[in-house]
Formats: C-alpha cells, structure tokens, sequence
C-alpha cells in the first residue's frame, strides 16, 4: 500500500496564488535566436518577475491570498515552508522573511525546501503530516519559482515565475480534503544546477521517458491503484507543467480525457513556474471546482520524483474562493515586454 | 539683547571649482569678508555645511577651517541643518553677538559637491528627508519636490508653463551676478523643453549641484560703524520647523515652518510683508519660490503662482526675488546658500547689487530653507542710515 | 551595510504596521509613539490595510545611490484609507496611465539591496488595484 494518510484528516483551509504582470511571447524568443522563421514555440508566453519581485515577495502575495481565504489568526500557523528552485539567498531562508511578514513569527516552524519542481508539493506533503500528526493546527506550504533558462536553449521559452501558497489545516475546516498521498522519487539526473551556476542544465530528452513520465505515470497509477479509482472519478488533473506536451500526453496514456487536465493548465499562458507549476494548477482548478468534485494532482521535480495528492472538495469552496483573487485574475493581468527588457528584468545585462 | 549688524561679506564664485578644496573655498570667502569688515579680531567661527561628510569625507570643520584661514584658538563650529545650514550658522552666530557671548563672530557657509559622481550627491541631499520612509524607499530630494509641485498644479489647476517665470526671472538676474554660476538668460521654450528630472520638475525648475563659501562678520550694531562705512543691521533672526517628511505635514502646501519664521521674523523687525523690499527666497525648485511666497504673506495660498506671471517678482516689480539669480541661476552650494542669500540682500542694501539694484532698497528679507520645508530661517535685513 | 537598522523598521516595512490612539482614534503611519493630533501616548500596533489612492506622484529618472538599478521609477504620496498619507514606490505601473485619486493596494517589494553580497531589504510599494477580470469574482474577506 503506497498511499499516505495521517490518522487526523486534514485538508486545504485556504489556498492563494501569484503571477507577475509581465509576459513575454515565444515568439518574441524566437525573433531574438532563430530569427522570423523560428519554429512554433512549445508556451504562448511565459510570465517574468518585475525588478522588484523575488521568490520572497512572491510568496507572500500568494500566501496572503491563502490567509484571506482561510481566515485564520496568522499566529496560529506553525510551519511557514518554502520550496523554490530559486530562492533569493543562497544562505538565508527564504521562509522567515514570509513568515515574519504575514505575522506568523515567532512560534512556528520556518525551513526553505530545495528538490527542482516538486519542493513545493514536498513542502506540502510535510504540512500535511504536520497537521496531521496533531502537532499543529494549520501550516503553510508554498511553492514558488522565477526559474531562469540560459538564453537561447529550449527552456528559456518556458521558465516562468509563479506559484501558490496552500494553507493545510483540520479536514473540518477545509476547502478540499487529503483522501491520500503518494511519493514515488529515484536518483535520476534528468536537470541539475551546481553550486554558483547561474543557470541550470539538463540531460535534453533523458528529461521524459526516464524522467518525468516514468515518475508521474508511476505515482498517479499508484495512488489512484491504492484508493480504488479511475480516471473519470476525478473532475480536474493536474499534472507538473513543463510545457503543454507532457502533462497531456501523461494524461492521455493514464485514460484522462483532455477536458479534464483543462482547468489546471497554465503553462500555456504563464510558463512553467517549476516549483509552482502543479500548485499554481490546482488553485486554478479550486477557482472553479464544485463541492463533492475529486481532484488528482501529480508534480513531478527533476533529480527526480513525484508527489501525488488525492483531494475531494468541500462545501466551504463556493464561499471561501471569492475572497481572495482568483489564479486568472493574476493570468488576465498581463504586460507584454520584448526581449531586451526581459533581459533586463532577468539581469543578463552587465551593470558592473 | 544687543542689536547686531553685518560689517563684512565675502563671496566666492559659485560654480565647479575643481582646483580647490572645500577649506581652501572656505578661507577666499572667510578672508575677504574679514578684509571687508576691517576687524583685527575674531572670536568665534560657525561654518554652514551639510554634506562633508558625505561629500568631502570630512567632518570637524569649525576646527579645521578656522585653523586653514589663520584664526586657529578662536571658538569654532559646523552646524548644519540640511539647506538650511547657512542660515541656521548665521541665526547661531546672531544669537551669540546679540546675547553678549561675543563680539565679532565669522559665519560662513560651504559646500564643496562636485568631488563625487551624482548619485552619491543624490544620496547625500537625500539625508534632507526622513530617512528611514522617504529616501529608503527611493524618494531622492527632487522627487519630494515634485509631488509638492504635482499636487499644487493639481489643487489650483495650474500648468508646469506657469513656474516659468521664476527660472526665467532667476537667470535673467544672474546675467549682471560675477559670482552667479549660471550667467545666462533662458527662455519660456528652454523650460518648456528642459530635461525632465522627475516629473513635473525638470532641469529648469532645480537649482544645479555646485561649489561655493561665502562668509560674513557679525559684531554689535553700536561698534559697527568705526568698522564699515555700510553695515547691513539684522533687524529679525528667526527659525522654525515643521515635520522631516512630506507625509507627516498638517498641510502639505502650507509650508508651515516658512509661514512661522516668517511672522515670528515680521514680529521681531515689526513689519508686514508690504514694508519688504526685495525678498531672497529659497527657490531650490520653482514650487519652494511659489509655495514661500505664500507662507510668506506675499499671495494668497494658490496665487503665489502669479507673481511671476505678472512680474511682481522682477527687479522692478512689488516683491523682487531671486535678485542676483538666486538658487536657480547664481547657484545652490546647499549650505553656503543661506550666506549667499544674506550677502545679496547685503549688496541690495548697501547700493552695491550694480545693474540689479533695487531702487530704494531698505528692508530686504532671506529666508533659506532646509529639506523640504522641515527647517526655515528667516532674516530681515535692513541699512543702516 | 546597516543589517540593525532595516531590521528594527522590517516589522513596519512589510506590511504596514503602524500606531493607534487609544484616546482620539487616530491612525498613526510611520509609528511614532505620539498621536499627531491629541499628543497622547500611542503605542498600541496597528496594521494597515494597504488601501488608499495616490495623492501625488512623479517619476525619479535620477535616482540616488542604491536604486540605480530600478529607475525610472514612480514614487508617490498615498493617502491611506485609514488617514495618513505615505511616501513610497508604484509598482506594476509600466504602461498604465497615472493620476491622483487612482486606487492603489500595499504590496511588498524589494526595495534595494547592498551589492550581490549584501542583504536585500524588502518593503511596502502600491501598485493599482487589481480589479478581477473572471467571473468569479473577488471579495476581500473581513478578517
């Protein structure tokens, strides 16, 4: 049996999500390295972080959000977790500046989690057995990315900024309830970044077969194996978000049919947002999911593993959701900037 | 309380003095106003400055110009008050004659700005604000400037074309000024097409980055006489202040602190706004000149505008400003301004503003300001006969 | 570097902490132990809303040392639902057409940072009111 429950229930008490405004058309890349006659780019456009916008400030929009939703006295949350690929400090978490300013200090947990795409859905599932295990009420797991893609290769077209925030708290008080998780995670080498690079590397097509189908069609089979479902128990699916490719294509070979991955599937407008790709989704889908309704989510992060989280949503949700704004008001906000000043914005312009 | 009068003044150019230091500007101007008063004795320096330390990685001047200009054992002192600095000196060494403490004091104000590349200068007058919630969050000095002028063209419907006339009446008044950094006349289009420094202010609105000193020598009114043929009586000191930053001001364009050194200064010299003659005003940006003008009593609040339009603000007009090009055109070396400013009122009083003089002058008022309103001296001068 | 002092004003910083009155009512933003109106002792934190409208704003092109790399940038004076006004930074502001009276909302931003070495100080910034364009909707929930 490969499903995680703890013994209390618990669930998702408040959700939040985040985008930055500006987006940068594929091909506006193309123009800039393959010239007019580039080819069709795998994302519409990707969002990109404002000067002033860091993993930190992210987060806390997001996390706000999930506060407003959850509408709980901040000071009771006892874990504040991050997970990012790209936190603003190398030493330094990133979790205290969020904890600290959404008025959570001091009595709670802080920690920054690192694994590629799935640190955030890995911070989650921690918060999941905190709250569950009884030793906290709620907790705060965010996932949140302003991923950088070396100019020119293929991910630069996709490497986005976004992410969410989940506030996990008792089932009763939930918006979407935990029916069970699974963790399915090997050593596979499919991306990487070392110590002081400024951009990661990857293995080009060892990244699928071995990376990310072996890992997400693994875990949504297991789960779904070990709580007795099919495919079209759930209302929403929510794969990881590389691109548009994989997360349909996994969908297709595990018997999802198209309309059901639709609602959680960003990538198109706002990139990939790595360690909030699956989470940034499932708010989305929270925004329009209806009470009784089933959802599947399975991240997948390089290095490699995957999370998967079986959830069935509550009657609080028609309420709650419209407290806060919803995951496509943050998509619809949009300002299209051009390659010069997306380098900018990225500093690959040499100031000093 | 001894009545007290200015018997010497001394000037340098303003401008960009790159062969000199910030002490050796100090000693021309501390010399030659020494010279002018013919005094053999001295007993206490203050020197107006606001950014040595900043600027010129210097502080402790009192010390070290007093000994650079030979008066090294005599009491000496930086003060420093933003801007404003220059007069807060002259109000200290006021205080010090008029209050029997000394006889003959030295006031002199420097500023030594273009040693550093400007956005270190930037940084360094935005300590004028609040620190920790106006320039941390990036508001620079001009900035503070601009959400004054944005918000008064905004409540009295004003167009950035109507400050035009202050640039144009300041420069046009520095032509004849030998020490005026900026001897140039300019025109309505130059300041329709200057270059934008955050909007609404743009290069014609501010006063430039520059070096100067200028020095005065103070002694009781009753000995001045045996020293100078002319001496220039302080007939009002007054200081005030108001809120470091704009958001914590009772009332953003009311300029509160000029308004109180003002009346406390018409109290003092007991006269109204109609006995002055000629006014030397702060104008750092054309909104401080309009917004003093009106604390002042000079206009009606949102009028003071106007004045320029009208040319009341023109040598020949009913209130004078800016006389020998004031901040804008002769220059704004920050805390050598308020010893200009008293030096030129001076020159008016002593019929010696040449092709700037001002017919009759006998009462003339400076008022020298410090961050963006925060700090305001007023000083009426007036000749004695 | 000045760790101590970005430290001792981050509480006020990130998210609008300010004062209240006990005696008049008054909102006090920046805290300073006294009310402005009454002279009282006020001391008791009050976190603000983040709602207001611009007041007065300009755009620095000049910017001081430490915030070369964010200019041209928009400051403004925003007057706070709750009374005071504040001087900060409009963000998300590229392309959109400024006024006064524009509603704005709190966000926490970068402000600066001390060179790729130093630490990075975050703060309060406003940007214009995200108006929700989904069917949804969007209500800030009385908390």
């Amino acid at each position: 049996m490969n499903v995680m429950k703890p013994h209390r229930d618990v669930g998702i008490v408040g959700y939040g999500a985040y985008v930055p405004r500006y987006r940068l058309p594929g091909s506006e890349i193309s123009r800039m390295w393959d010239g007019q006659q580039g080819c069709m780019p795998p994302v519409k456009e990707k969002s990109v972080p404002g000067l002033d916008e860091d993993v930190a400030t992210m987060c806390l929009e997001a996390a706000r959000n999930a506060l407003k939703r959850a509408a709980i006295d901040p000071l009771r949350i006892r874990a504040v977790w991050v997970g990012s690929e790209s936190h603003p400090y190398a030493v330094k978490p990133t979790s205290t500046i969020v904890a600290e300013a959404i008025g959570a200090v001091p009595h709670t947990l802080a920690a920054d989690w690192q694994f590629a795409c799935k640190a955030g859905t890995e911070a989650m599932q921690a918060a999941l057995g905190f709250v569950g295990s009884g030793m906290a009420d709620y907790a705060l797991a965010l996932g949140m990315d302003t991923a950088q893609g070396r100019p020119r290769d293929a991910l630069e077209y996709t490497a986005g900024a976004g992410g969410a925030a989940f506030l996990v708290g008792p089932a009763e008080e939930s918006v979407a309830v935990l029916e069970g998780s699974t963790s399915y995670v090997t050593d596979t080498a499919d991306f990487w970044r070392r110590q002081h690079e400024h951009y990661p590397a990857h293995a080009g097509r060892f990244t699928g077969e071995p990376g990310y189908f072996r890992h997400v069609l693994a875990a949504a089979s297991e789960i779904m194996a070990a709580l007795g479902r099919k495919p079209a128990d759930y209302a929403h699916v929510i794969f990881h978000q590389p691109n548009t490719k994989f997360p349909r294509k996994a969908g297709r070979e595990l018997g999802f049919k198209r309309e059901q991955l639709e609602a959680g599937l960003l990538v198109n407008e706002i990139g990939n947002t790595y360690a909030g790709a699956a989470m940034i989704g499932l708010t989305s889908v929270l925004d329009v999911a209806q009470p009784g309704e089933r959802v599947l989510m399975v991240s997948f992060g390089s290095g490699a593993g995957s999370d998967g989280f079986d959830l069935r949503v509550t009657d609080a949700i028609d309420t709650r959701r419209t407290y806060a704004l919803s995951t496509l008001d943050y998509v619809a906000r949009r300002h299209e900037i051009d390659y010069a000043t997306y380098a900018r914005h990225r500093e690959k312009i040499r100031m000093e | 309380m001894r009545d007290v009068s200015i018997i010497g003044i001394g000037q340098t150019p303003v401008g960009e003095h790159w062969e000199k230091s910030l002490k050796e500007l100090a000693a021309d101007a501390i010399s030659s106003a020494i010279k002018d008063a013919q005094v053999e004795r001295v007993d206490s320096l203050y020197v107006g400055n606001m950014c040595s330390g900043t600027l010129n990685g210097q502080e402790h001047l009192g010390a070290l110009i007093s000994d650079w200009v030979g008066l090294r054992g005599v009491e000496a002192v930086k003060i420093e008050a933003a801007c404003g600095s220059g007069a807060a000196a002259l109000r200290l060494g006021y205080i010090a004659v008029a209050g029997e403490l000394a006889d003959f004091v030295v006031v002199a104000g420097v500023e030594k700005m273009t040693d550093r590349p400007g956005e270190q200068v930037t940084a360094a007058l935005a300590m004028a604000s609040d620190g920790d919630f106006e320039a941390q969050n990036g508001l620079s000095f001009v900035a503070l400037n601009a959400l004054l002028m944005r918000r008064y063209m905004h409540e009295y419907g004003v167009r950035h074309g109507d400050f035009a006339p202050f640039a144009i009446n300041a420069h046009k008044n520095a032509v004849s000024n030998p020490c005026a950094l900026f001897p140039h006349a300019v025109t309505a289009e130059d300041f329709r097409t200057a270059k934008m420094i955050a909007d609404p202010v743009n290069l014609l609105d501010s006063s430039p980055v520059c070096d100067g000193a200028a020095a005065v020598v103070l002694c009781p009114t009753a000995l001045a006489r045996s020293f100078n043929a002319r001496p220039v009586r302080i007939r009002a000191s007054s200081s005030a202040t108001d809120s470091i930053a704009l958001h914590d001001r009772r009332d953003l364009l009311g300029l509160e602190a000029a308004g109180l050194s003002a009346t406390k200064a018409y109290s003092q010299a007991k006269v109204t706004p109609r006995d002055i003659d000629l006014f030397e005003l702060h104008d750092a940006f054309t909104i401080m000149s309009v917004l003093s003008l009106e604390a002042c009593g000079f206009a009606e609040r949102g009028r003071g505008v106007r004045l320029g339009a009208e040319g009341d603000i023109a040598l020949g007009g009913r209130i004078p400003i800016t006389t020998m090009g004031g901040l804008k055109a002769r220059g704004h070396p920050v805390g050598a301004t308020g010893i200009y400013q008293v030096i030129e009122v001076a020159l008016q009083l002593r019929e010696q503003a040449g092709a700037n003089q001002v017919r009759d002058a006998r009462l003339g008022m400076a008022q020298n300001i410090g961050g963006s309103g925060a700090t305001v001296v007023t000083t009426i001068l007036e000749a004695v006969e | 570097m000045e760790i101590a002092r970005h430290w001792r004003l981050q509480r006020h910083r990130y998210s609008l902490v300010g004062e209240m009155c006990n005696r008049c009512g008054e909102k006090i933003f920046p805290a300073r132990d006294v009310c402005p109106q009454c002279n009282a002792p006020a001391k008791t934190p009050f976190t603000f809303s983040g709602k207001g409208e611009v007041y007065s704003y300009s755009t620095v092109h000049h910017p001081p040392e430490g915030f070369e790399h964010f200019a041209p940038y928009v400051v403004a004076l925003v007057r706070l639902v709750e009374g005071p006004l504040v001087a900060a930074q409009l963000t998300d502001v590229e392309g959109e057409k400024i006024e006064i009276g524009m509603p704005v909302e709190m966000v926490t931003r970068k402000l600066r940072d001390d060179g790729s070495k130093g630490t990075i100080v975050y703060g309060y910034k406003f940007r214009p009111v995200i108006v929700s364009r989904t069917p949804l909707g969007a209500k800030d929930a009385a908390l």
